[in-house]
């Protein structure tokens, strides 16, 4: 084919694994840790040794129906547990306990902002199922098993094929990876393969007024989000390419595949054909009783649901006046952006609070490593720095100073600005003095604000720095520089 | 309806399960497992038309458990009936095939 003037639509189904941050498996009281010793956290149960049997975990269903409520799914009143049958070294029971024919939720969808606009994608369907082990394949002529996986809690989450591009995936999967992060169901840390992607892709051809579909590829291996976008619109052009080399490449013509992503090479390879469809024999889990979800386990469930993150980021630019941006980053996690609420209901006023949220607290937590939450300063203390930096006691560069401090410090950031001698001075004779102090001592810079208009900008910029130096930190820096373009003009006209 | 398992149907489970069968063994399994089907399919003889479907005897449900850590084996309380270990390991004859869910 060298028709140049089709168009393709590229069509996605994602399946997202997340493990829910229970404390224990899904089935026995065994931890569910990342990276503890091989076979550490194992029991009978998760063995799968004979005769031990399973006891649901109740949180974990109840954060996979919240999930569900997320997603505006309908929640089913009556499930049950199915035994999925495989043989592989990382199930040791060689069966899968999962949900088959009755999953907990059901005909949802979520709604993520792609550009401009909102895009929704419906949910087919969300059920538990428990976790597999670990293979090792790399020694020698051996595969060595970790059972330390086996039994823990996964939410899967299945979409309809509603996503139209790599770059829709991508923000889907990161919206999807705040909701469950707010929501306090899983860390949903990509690294820890706490939150798994399996995109199904294909590609829509319309040429010369016919529309061809290719067999659908479902994407292994993903662990990143960006791997998600790298590996659908890989898949997109290599799948319209197929079709462009032999138009036999369609749906229901050439079988489905599934391919696993190299991250090195940037490419999809061919895993396995799908044309020997799966035997798993399905059947309900004699061991497990069902669930009956009641109306009041449902109405406790949903008093658990909080602000979502979409609908909690318009709220607090509309409300606060907060930058997109800003607003965006103080939801990121759920604990921030409660704490600026917590802050501004101290009465500082919201736009200083975000504004130092953003720049500084956040800031110094990211260097420690730690929460903003667990600073060691609580909001009533945030809210003192953020007042008195708003009335124009201490200055922008002397707050982020006093921050600092007070990580330390238990004293209030009046005090500390007092102490320190950072409250900002207002006085017109100081202000000059560090003016001509720093006009004096840097001749070139001046010259070059006055007659260089390459450095004109950099060079004023300097001298204010030098100046605020000057003041210890202290001078006020709409006065100081006032006073900086006062006395260049006076230069200029030579008086 | 009499329902029973030819050869192809048993080397197909067999193959499912992983197990090496031998042709004898294909054709002893196919008729034994035919009649372990027919003595189960007596149980059509009842009529279930006004009994609605479950998946469970027991008239119960909703058995939790709460979240909370219990002691789990020791790796060596679980390797103890492995046939083969390392540095805490099950090891298994290597597996090639990534048909993992």
């Amino acid at each position: 084919m060298s028709d140049q003037t089709l168009t393709t639509r590229t069509i996605v189904g994602l399946e997202i694994h997340v493990q829910l941050q229970t404390k224990t498996k899904m089935f026995c009281g065994c931890p569910v840790r990342f990276e503890a010793p091989p076979n550490s956290c194992v029991c009978p149960v998760c063995l799968g040794h004979p005769g031990a049997l399973p006891v649901m975990n109740g949180q974990a269903y109840r954060w996979a129906v919240l999930t569900g409520m997320a997603l505006n799914c309908a929640i089913a009143r009556h499930t049950k547990w199915d035994r999925k049958s495989y043989f592989y070294p990382d199930l040791p029971k060689n069966y899968q306990i999962s949900q088959y024919d009755l999953p907990l939720a059901s005909d949802g969808y979520f709604e993520v902002q792609v550009g401009a606009g909102t895009k929704r994608v419906r949910i087919r369907r969300a059920h538990l199922e428990e976790d597999a082990g670990k293979n090792l394949h790399d020694t020698g002529n051996c595969t060595l098993v970790d059972l330390n996986r086996a039994g823990a809690p996964l939410l899967e989450i299945v979409t309809e094929p509603d996503i139209e591009s790599a770059e829709e995936a991508y923000v889907f999967c990161i919206e999807l990876q705040r909701l469950v992060t707010h929501l306090g169901v899983s860390e949903g840390v990509m690294q820890k393969g706490q939150m798994r992607f399996e995109p199904n892709v294909n590609v829509a051809i319309e040429s010369q007024g016919r529309e061809y579909r290719t067999p659908i590829v479902e994407i292994k291996n993903l662990n990143s989000f960006r791997a998600v976008r790298q590996a659908i619109e890989y898949e997109a052009q290599r799948q319209t390419a197929a079709w462009r080399e032999n138009a036999d490449y369609q749906l229901g013509t050439v079988p489905n595949e599934n391919r696993g992503w190299n991250a090195d090479k940037g490419v999809t390879e061919f895993q396995r054909g799908k044309e020997a469809a799966h035997d798993y024999r399905y059947f309900p889990d004699p061991d497990l009783v069902p669930v009956e979800v009641s109306d009041v386990m449902l109405e406790e469930i949903r008093a658990m649901l909080p602000e979502l993150p979409i609908a909690r980021r318009r709220r607090f630019a509309e409300q606060y006046g907060l930058s997109v941006k800003d607003a965006e980053t103080l939801v990121e996690h759920r604990a921030t952006a409660e704490l600026f609420e917590r802050v501004v209901a101290g009465g500082a006023p919201a736009e200083v609070v975000g504004k130092q949220l953003v720049n500084v607290w956040l800031k110094l937590a990211n260097d420690r490593g730690v929460a903003v939450t667990d600073l060691g300063v609580d909001e009533t203390r945030m809210a003192e720095l953020a007042k008195i930096a708003a009335d124009g006691t201490v200055n922008k560069t002397a707050a982020n100073q006093i921050a600092e401090i007070m990580l330390s410090r238990g004293e209030s950031p009046r005090q500390l600005a007092e102490e320190l001698g950072l409250v900002q001075v207002q006085d017109m004779d100081s202000t000059r003095r560090w003016v001509e102090e720093a006009f004096t001592a840097n001749e070139n810079a001046v010259r070059d604000a006055l007659q260089n208009p390459k450095k004109m900008q950099a060079a004023v910029g300097f001298l204010r720095g030098q100046a605020m130096k000057g003041s210890g930190g202290k001078a006020d820096p709409k006065l100081l520089g006032e006073l900086i373009e006062e006395r260049l003009a006076r230069l200029r006209t030579g008086s | 309806m009499a329902s029973s398992l030819d050869e192809a149907a048993v080397r197909h489970v067999a193959r499912l399960a992983r197990l090496k069968i031998t042709d004898t063994e294909a054709t002893l399994f196919a008729s034994q497992l035919s009649k372990v089907l027919e003595y189960v399919e007596q149980l059509n003889e009842v009529d279930t038309r006004n009994v609605p479907p479950t998946a469970h005897a027991l008239p119960v449900s909703n058995v939790f458990r709460e979240d909370v850590v219990r002691a789990s084996w020791t790796t060596d309380q679980a390797l103890h009936n492995a046939p083969d270990g390392h540095d805490g390991f099950f090891r298994v004859p290597k597996v090639l095939d990534q048909e993992s869910s």
